[in-house]
């Protein structure tokens, strides 16, 4: 079924995007008001499934490379995205017929909208996590063996940058250097696909509509949308109550810190810690795990059930913390060494959240 | 003649304009308090001519006045008395993906705007230049929408790490209009460029407000003869001095609750607790920490509008000394009306005909006020709404604490005979003398604040050096904001380290008080070493190329 994004549509998909970010993908009310702005001046953009398109069509993934605090001042011209799609195409000597966002979780969910409204292309219902991770190569397509070069990285000025690597790692430290001398902030395009491979297991399908489903069941239940929100995504509620505790800093560029909630009402007496490096890693209580990396652990307002991310958390606030499950292709074995427990540093196995709720019950 | 070494206090709230008048000792010698009025400068000056006729007061001994006001607000609200605002944006080619007042109501945008632009330049957020200004864009910006604006409100990307651009657009500002109100974003906000922008050009925007209320302020004072120093108060409750407050009126925009918490520290000389301001519609309950109010960590909204304010972190329920109690079937309602300042005549206990709040705290033994006592066949309904309010009051005092400690609560403001002595998590309850005027208090305790909130690139000397630079700064603010410089110390800093960026970068906060009475000189040598601090910004080898 095509759809389009219109105001609505985005809207919703836009409070989907900061549950699905998991803490981290950047602020959503920017590249919201960007895309808005977008399909204001050049209309609405068509949203279409894999299966509506030809099998050797050119997908082209993309986002913002950088630092929340930059994003928030230094917004974007707007013409990134055509320069982007000009040089990929210029580089691989195809037309990239559909836009997708590399991270459906946070703001960056959203840019490629903007992008797309401009040059009157499609997005493809997918993205390459299905959640936010915080590095470059923490994507789908690099699980399924699709190179990340070429990619492409530009600013607002009208820089460009190819990068041809040997790995995603180097992609990651050469991106994230060149991100700096831009100013803090960049767009780019990594992991350029075909539909056939993106169909078959090198993206998480179906994560557009899951972000705009989010956040029309959140509007639609406006008296209780967090009870609506866990229905919709079947998650898992860890705690409610409110934040006592939040400490950040700094390690190696990434922000890592902990979040302790306290349970009131039914799970008074109960303390959540929440570990998290840009996005919430894990959920402990006594030292038992409730909850990791890669499935998702959201912190959310308990009254409007809208996300709270990482950088906005504070002391006080009324939160409700729930968990769901990451897309399976995060569960397999090459999975779990991307972005499992593990790969953050921690000592302990990756066990599904229903596991853990199910043990617990 | 005596020597005048008094301070008159007024605060405008909703309700009512209150006033107070305090001593060299700190003694409140008087006060009052009358409705408001519409046109708000006839309350301020009926609350000033009450409180200088009271009893004991000489007027001649009035040395300073300060005014709170939610005023500002209100205006924003009503699109009343709106300046049309020239609203030049510095960042291109950044920054044109979400133009100028995009999101802003239509109405209010159509009211206040005079015309809009991007130009090239602005800062990156180590300092560079993000692109070289385009001064010509500038001056033909000016040329265009000059004569339909009555100010103009500047806005550069990370101002915050560098005003320069700001400074020069000033410049050519001055150059091409002459004396028009101009806003610049860095002296009004932090890093968040709509929010900011939207702040300052809110700024520009309410610029007639502050001068009428600082005319009618004036106007009333010299009806008895006096020309004492004006101060208005800002968002944490400290002071500015009047010009500054006619060139940055926005900053007074959250000053009411501010007043309150600050004056419930000064009357009790409690420096951290909870502070309940219970008036006749509405309880704002805020946080004393280290004498001010605790702040919000996220901008507020402002008639629909994003800023990024730090305003005092509440919570508002509504519940106050005028909620209307009632029966509606079996279950017994609270508010959310409220009789407001027609409390005297509509109370039972004023031998009116409603059931309020103020009947219950009385029927309950709470307080001993009017002359009538409610009647039994209203015992029951007065009982059960005093008890629903209690578990409303208990429930917002849990969400506003931040530790599980039992605290102290000040209870100030007209209504606050609700508060019970006993609340789960309170410690106890403190009634302070003067609680129905704490606001009025605040306004004039007469601390003088500065704040810094500015990126550093850590250098040489690293984070203690980025921390002295802050600290000095905001020392200097205050000092130049009138501040004694032997009082002034740094009451709150805050790092921020920024996510993504491989060099160290961080954000800090840092705000500096005093109490007011620096010299002139001392003013003046504070003002210059923050102007030679701008100078430094301005590196003639960078904006030689503009």
């Amino acid at each position: 079924m095509k759809r389009l994004l219109d105001t609505d549509s985005l809207r919703a998909m836009a409070r989907g995007c900061a549950i699905l970010g998991a803490g981290g993908g950047g602020d959503v009310y920017l590249d919201l008001l960007q895309a808005l702005q977008a399909i204001e001046e050049y209309g609405p953009v068509p949203l279409m499934d894999l299966d509506e398109l030809p099998g050797d069509a050119l997908i082209m993934p993309g986002g913002g490379v950088g630092a929340p605090t930059v994003v928030i001042e230094k917004i974007a011209n707007g013409n990134e995205g055509e320069r982007l799609r000009d040089q990929l195409e210029h580089l691989t000597g195809r037309q990239v017929a559909a836009l997708m966002a590399a991270e459906i979780g946070g703001g960056n969910g959203i840019v490629p909208v903007a992008w797309a409204a401009r040059m009157g292309l499609p997005m493809v219902d997918a993205d390459g996590i299905g959640r936010a991770f915080p590095e470059i190569p923490q994507v789908a397509m690099h699980l399924a063996g699709i190179p990340p070069s070429p990619a492409v990285m530009t600013d607002e000025r009208g820089n460009m940058v190819v990068f041809q690597t040997i790995s995603g790692d180097w992609m990651e430290r050469l991106e994230r250097a060149a991100a700096v001398e831009f100013g803090g902030i960049a767009q780019s395009t990594e992991f350029s696909l075909t539909v056939a491979q993106a169909r078959d297991g090198a993206t998480v399908r179906n994560s557009v509509s899951l972000a705009i489903r989010i956040g029309e069941a959140l509007t639609n239940a406006p008296d209780n949308p967090l009870t609506a929100l866990i229905a919709e995504i079947g998650a898992f509620r860890l705690v409610t109550g409110k934040v006592l505790d939040v400490e950040r800093r700094m390690t190696s560029g990434f922000t890592r810190g902990t979040v302790v909630v306290e349970g009131t009402g039914e799970d008074a007496g109960r303390l959540v810690r929440l570990e998290l490096q840009n996005e919430h890693l894990v959920a402990l209580e006594r030292g038992h795990v409730l909850a990791s990396v890669p499935d998702l652990i959201t912190v959310l307002d308990t009254e409007t059930a809208d996300a709270i991310s990482t950088e906005r958390i504070r002391y006080g606030q009324r939160v409700t913390v729930i968990a769901f499950a990451c897309d399976p292709v995060w569960r397999t074995g090459r999975g779990l060494e991307v972005a499992g427990p593990r790969a953050f540093g921690y000592e302990f196995d990756f066990v599904p959240v229903e596991e853990i709720a199910r043990a617990t019950a | 003649m005596p020597r005048p070494d008094c301070r008159l206090g007024i605060d405008v709230g909703g309700t009512n304009t209150d006033a107070v008048i305090i001593d060299p000792a700190d003694r409140v010698i008087a006060k009052a308090k009358v409705p408001c009025t519409p046109d708000i400068t006839g309350g301020i000056a009926a609350a000033i001519d009450s409180v200088l006729r009271a009893p004991g007061v000489e007027p001649a001994r009035i040395s300073h006045v300060m005014l709170g006001t939610t005023h500002a607000t209100n205006a924003v609200l009503e699109r009343r008395n709106l300046r049309r605002v020239a609203v030049l944006r510095i960042g291109g080619p950044a920054t044109y993906a979400i133009r100028p007042m995009y999101e802003w109501p239509r109405d209010l945008a159509r009211t206040v705007s005079a015309g809009e632009t991007i130009v090239d330049g602005g800062i990156e957020f180590d300092g560079r230049d993000l692109s070289p200004l385009d001064t010509d864009a500038i001056a033909r910006f000016l040329g265009q929408v000059g004569g339909a604006a009555d100010g103009v409100a500047i806005t550069s990307v990370f101002a915050p790490v560098s005003p320069r651009h700001e400074l020069l657009a000033a410049e050519i500002v001055k150059r091409e209009l002459g004396e028009v109100h101009v806003s610049l974003s860095h002296e009004i906000g932090s890093i968040g460029l709509l929010e900011r922008e939207n702040a300052t050009i809110l700024n520009g925007a309410l610029a007639g407000v502050a001068r009428d209320v600082a005319e009618g302020m004036r106007a009333a004072l010299a009806a008895h003869h006096l020309r004492p120093t004006r101060f208005f108060a800002q968002n944490d409750g400290t002071l500015m001095g009047l010009d500054h407050a006619l060139r940055y009126p926005v900053l007074t925009i959250g000053s009411g609750p501010a007043n309150s918490v600050r004056g419930a520290a000064f009357l009790t000389g409690n420096s951290d607790s909870l502070v309940a301001d219970v008036g006749g519609t509405s309880t704002d309950i805020g946080v004393l920490v280290n004498g001010f109010p605790r702040e919000s960590s996220q901008g507020v909204e402002i008639g629909g509008i994003r800023t990024n304010f730090r305003m005092p972190d509440l919570v508002t329920i509504a519940l106050g000394g005028g909620t209307v109690v009632c029966r509606d079937r079996e279950e017994t309602r609270l508010g959310p009306r409220s009789v407001g300042y027609l409390i005297q005549q509509e109370a039972l206990v004023f031998g009116g005909p409603t059931p309020t709040l103020t009947d219950s705290a009385v029927a309950a033994g709470r307080a001993a006020i009017g002359e009538a006592k409610p009647g039994r066949r209203h015992r029951r309904l007065l009982a059960e709404a005093l008890a629903r309010a209690d578990v409303m009051l208990a429930e917002a005092i849990d969400r506003v604490k931040t530790s599980k400690a039992d605290t102290p609560l000040i209870a100030v403001g007209g209504g606050s005979i609700l508060v019970p002595d006993r609340i789960p998590g309170i410690s106890e309850v403190i009634r302070p003398e003067h609680f129905d005027t704490a606001n009025a208090v605040g306004a004039a305790i007469a601390a003088v604040s500065g704040q810094v909130d500015r990126i550093f690139q850590l250098r040489e000397g690293g984070r203690t050096a980025a921390l002295d630079e802050a600290a000095s700064e905001a020392r200097e603010r205050a000092v130049a904001a009138g501040a004694d410089p032997d009082t002034v110390e740094i009451v709150e800093i805050e790092e921020i380290p920024l996510a993504y960026l491989t060099s160290p970068t961080v954000r800090i906060r840092a705000k500096a008080a005093g109490t007011l009475g620096g010299l002139p000189e001392q003013r003046f040598q504070a003002d210059m070493a923050r102007q030679a601090r701008l100078a430094d910004q301005l590196d003639p080898a960078e904006t030689a190329a503009t």
